[in-house]
C-alpha cells in the first residue's frame, strides 16, 4: 500500500481545532482532578468517620467505574436530572476530573501517609496547627515523592481526552476520525494522531524529570 | 511557685499502662534527669507534658494556669488551639532530631518564627543566626539536614527549640541516635543552656552527665516515680534496690 500523508495534512485546519480542543479539555481536567484529589486525599487520610466515609465512596465509586461510561452518563443521564443542558466538553470533563481526582487522592494519602512520624513531631512540638503543619512540613515532603505517580496521572489524563470524541467533543481523535471518514484514509489519520500525541506527551514527560532532579537538590 | 506541675498523670495505649499516676513539681531554674530502663514510660511523660501524647488522666499545670478543662465525666478535654500554646512554651528535642529535611539549617530554625509567631523574613533570619551562633552552626547556615552530620543536626535542632524562646525545655534521649564521638558536641551545648539558668527536663543514658548538668535525678519504674533526690543521693546512695540494680546495669557509670 501507498502512506499518503498529504490528504491527512490537508485538513490541518481541522487538525489545529482538535489540537486546542484537547488542550482545552487536558488543562481543565488536570486543575481540577489533582486539585480536588487533595481534599478527597486528606478525607481519606482523617480518622473522623464523617470525613472518611464519603471521601472514600467516592474514591471507590470512579475508580470502580469506566471512564467511558462515566463520560456518556454526565452527557445523557444527568441532563434528565438537572435543570439545564450538559455539553460534551462539560460531560467530558465532570468525566476525566472526578476519576482522577478519585486515582490521585490514592496518590496523595499514600505520599501523607508516606511521611515520618517524627516530622509531625517535629512541627507540632513548635506550635504549629495541623493545617500549618501540613501546609509547610508534610505536603512539600509528600509532593516530592509523589511527584513520579503525579506526572503518571497527567499523562493518564492527557491519554484519557481522547474519550471526548464518543460524545463528539471537538478534541485531536475526533477530528482524525472525521478526516478518516472524509477522505478514506483512516490508516494515516490516526497514525497523525498518534504521532501528535506522542510529539506533545513526550516533551512534557521530560519537563516532569528535569522537575524531580531539581526538587532533590537537598537530598 | 512551680512552673509546672504534673499530677495523678496516667497514659495507656490499649490495653498497655504505661505511666500509672505521676505526680511531679518543677520549679524554675530545675534541671531534672529523668532515668528508667526502657519502657518504664519516660519517653511517653515528656511526651505528655507538651501534648504530643493526650494524658489519660491527671492534670498538667503550666505556670500555675491547668491545661485543657473537665469533661461531665470527670475527663480532661483540651483544645487544640491551647494545646498548640502549650507546645509553643514548651520546647521539645527529640531523639531522633526531626529536623525538616527540605529546609537548610537556618530554614529549620526560622520556620516557627515564621509560620507560628509570623514574624518577618528579616526578624527571623536575625533571630535564626543568634541561635545557630549559640549552637556553633552559622557557617551551616545554608546546609540542607542530609548535608549535617548527628551531632549537628540535634544543635540544629536545640537552635530550632531555642529559637521560640521556650520557658521549659523537654529533651528526650537527645544523644541516644548519635555515633558516640559525636555526642559531646551536644551535651556542651545542652550544658551551656543549664549554666543559662533554663528549666529542662532531660529523658538520658548519659549518667555521668546527668550527674553533672542535674539539679534533680528522677528515677522512673513501672510507670511512676519510683525514686528521686538529688544527683548524689540518686547516682551514688540509692536507697531502693531498682534504683540500684539499673544504675548497676550501666557498666560505663564513671561519675
Amino acid at each position: 500500500m501507498k502512506w499518503d500523508f498529504a490528504s491527512v495534512f490537508a485538513n490541518y485546519d481541522a487538525l489545529l481545532a482538535g489540537l486546542a480542543g484537547t488542550l482545552r479539555l487536558f488543562a481543565i481536567c488536570l486543575v481540577l482532578g489533582l486539585s480536588l484529589g487533595l481534599p478527597v486525599g486528606l478525607g481519606r487520610y482523617a480518622r473522623n468517620k464523617w470525613l472518611y466515609l464519603p471521601a472514600t465512596a467516592f474514591v471507590e465509586f470512579f475508580r470502580n467505574t469506566p471512564v467511558l461510561v462515566q463520560i456518556l452518563w454526565f452527557y445523557f443521564a444527568l441532563p434528565i436530572l438537572l435543570p439545564f443542558e450538559i455539553g460534551p466538553l462539560a460531560a467530558a470533563a465532570l468525566g476525566i476530573a472526578l476519576n482522577s481526582a478519585a486515582f490521585s487522592a490514592e496518590i496523595y494519602r499514600g505520599g501523607i501517609q508516606s511521611i515520618d512520624r517524627g516530622q509531625w513531631d517535629g512541627a507540632r512540638a513548635l506550635g504549629m496547627r495541623w493545617g500549618q503543619a501540613m501546609r509547610r512540613i508534610i505536603l512539600p515532603q509528600a509532593l516530592k515523592r509523589m511527584l513520579p505517580a503525579l506526572t503518571n496521572r497527567a499523562i493518564e489524563i492527557f491519554k484519557m481526552s481522547t474519550l471526548a470524541s464518543a460524545v463528539a467533543y471537538v478534541e485531536l481523535l475526533q477530528q482524525g476520525k472525521l478526516i478518516a471518514s472524509l477522505n478514506y484514509n483512516p490508516i494515516e489519520a490516526y497514525t497523525i494522531v498518534a504521532v501528535i500525541f506522542f510529539l506533545l506527551l513526550w516533551p512534557l514527560v521530560q519537563f516532569t524529570y528535569f522537575i524531580e532532579r531539581r526538587l532533590r537538590r537537598d537530598e | 511557685m512551680s512552673l509546672l506541675g504534673v499530677s495523678g498523670l496516667t497514659k495507656t495505649f490499649g490495653a498497655n499502662q504505661v505511666l500509672r499516676g505521676v505526680d511531679l513539681d518543677v520549679a524554675k531554674g530545675e534541671r531534672i534527669a529523668i532515668l528508667g530502663a526502657s519502657g518504664s514510660g519516660k519517653s511517653t511523660l515528656l511526651r505528655c507534658l507538651n501534648f504530643m501524647e493526650l494524658p489519660s488522666s491527671g492534670t498538667v499545670t503550666l505556670d500555675g494556669a491547668p491545661i485543657g478543662r473537665e469533661g461531665r465525666a470527670g475527663e480532661r478535654l483540651y483544645r487544640e488551639q491551647e494545646l498548640t500554646e502549650v507546645r509553643q512554651r514548651v520546647g521539645m528535642v527529640f531523639q531522633q532530631f526531626n529536623l525538616f529535611p527540605h529546609m537548610t539549617a537556618i530554614g529549620n530554625v526560622m520556620e516557627g518564627l515564621r509560620t507560628v509567631r509570623g514574624q518577618s523574613k528579616a526578624e527571623a533570619q536575625k533571630r535564626a543566626t543568634a541561635e545557630l551562633a549559640r549552637v556553633g552552626l552559622v557557617d551551616k547556615a545554608e546546609t540542607y539536614p542530609a548535608h549535617l552530620s548527628g551531632g549537628q543536626k540535634q544543635r540544629v535542632a536545640i537552635a530550632r527549640a531555642l529559637a521560640m524562646d521556650p520557658e521549659l525545655l523537654l529533651f528526650d534521649e537527645p544523644t541516644s541516635a548519635l555515633d558516640p564521638e559525636l555526642v559531646g558536641e551536644v551535651l556542651a551545648v545542652i550544658r551551656a543552656l543549664a549554666q543559662e539558668g533554663r528549666t529542662m527536663l532531660l529523658v538520658t543514658h548519659e549518667l555521668g552527665f546527668a550527674y553533672h548538668v542535674a539539679t534533680r535525678v528522677i528515677f522512673l519504674a513501672d510507670g511512676t516515680i519510683h525514686e528521686q533526690g538529688t544527683p548524689d543521693e540518686i547516682l551514688k546512695t540509692p536507697r531502693k534496690e531498682r534504683t540500684r540494680a539499673f544504675l548497676a546495669s550501666h557498666k560505663q557509670f564513671s561519675l
